[in-house]
């Protein structure tokens, strides 16, 4: 089974990386967007046919060590 | 007195702390993160460097390497355990010491010299520092830009947990001084016992007139004196 896991910081800790990103998206004339916040996304295969244990696996494995739940969420996705 | 300077993949201060050991008369000995017993050791030393190349956060492969569960042992025991720059990036990770290590405010890497207002000398690293108070020391990070939430920030002012914090030469700590970001121009923490120091900044490299300073000795003569 294939899980995608995104990890961004939270909104409340400042992201410097989006913030020049949507700052170069208005240079260069997207005016529409508003935000953007920069993440890290993860592939992860697991050996696992039961959803239910690949989804508490999945959130586990962001608790100890993909996520610092200090400044980042996580969403985790069954593909 | 004995001291232990973990080696992780990566690691590239490791010598020169050692180096500073050292010249302070303290008995050092290398040890690599692989192993699973800790040396008996009254210090222990997570050096500078980038750790497995600083992937996935500064620090986070190196906090569950396998001797880390001895060093929270050493830790937990009352033990001294010093983490400088990504030592203290480790350290964060672990879980020893709160908040997170944030990539720099303005997005580049800083190598300076910096100073720095000693706010906590009631401990084994900086009892000597109440004769200068001000230091000079240098700085070299990515991610050093020192986050943590409301709550935990006003306990390291109450309970006076900072170790240090960025200032100008007469000692204002200030925006224009923060090198950073960091929340409250924060250089360096101390747990509730503060038997374990995390700082960015490095003292082992300031330990010879030869090197245009001698400040981070301060920190190593207060180890010898309080052993």
């Amino acid at each position: 089974m294939k899980i995608s896991i995104i990890v961004t910081l939270k909104n409340e800790v400042l992201d410097p990386q989006g913030k020049v990103v949507n700052q170069t998206l208005q240079n260069m004339g997207y005016k529409n967007i508003i935000d953007v916040r920069q993440g890290k996304h993860f592939e992860i295969d697991i050996n696992e046919k039961d959803k239910e244990k690949a989804i508490n696996t999945a959130d586990e494995i962001c608790k100890k060590l993909l996520a610092n739940l200090i400044i980042e969420n996580y969403k985790i996705n069954l593909n | 007195m004995k001291s232990s300077v973990i080696v992780f993949p990566g690691s590239n201060c490791d010598r020169d702390i050692s180096v500073a050991l050292k010249k302070f008369q303290i008995q050092n000995q290398m040890v690599w993160h692989n192993e699973t017993n800790l040396p008996k050791s009254d210090l222990v030393v997570l050096p500078g460097g980038f750790s497995y190349g600083d992937y996935l956060r500064t620090g986070c492969i190196a906090s569950k390497s396998q001797i880390i569960n001895d060093i929270i042992k050493h830790a937990k025991k009352g033990g001294l355990l010093l983490g400088i720059c990504n030592g203290f990036q480790i350290l964060i990770e672990t879980g020893l010491l709160p908040g997170a290590l944030l990539r720099n405010k303005k997005l580049k890497f800083i190598s300076k010299n910096v100073f720095l207002k000693v706010s906590n000398f009631n401990n084994k690293f900086f009892l000597n520092f109440k004769k200068k108070k001000i230091v000079e020391l240098p700085i070299a990070h990515n991610e050093g830009n020192y986050f943590a939430g409301v709550n935990s920030l006003k306990k390291l002012e109450d309970e006076n947990l900072i170790a240090f914090k960025y200032c100008d030469e007469k000692g204002n700590v200030n925006i224009e001084s923060n090198p950073n970001g960091s929340s409250n121009n924060i250089a360096g923490i101390l747990n509730d016992q503060k038997n374990i120091l995390g700082m960015m900044p490095h003292p082992e490299r300031l330990v010879d007139p030869v090197l245009q300073g001698e400040d981070g000795s301060l920190m190593f003569e207060s180890l010898i004196s309080s052993k």
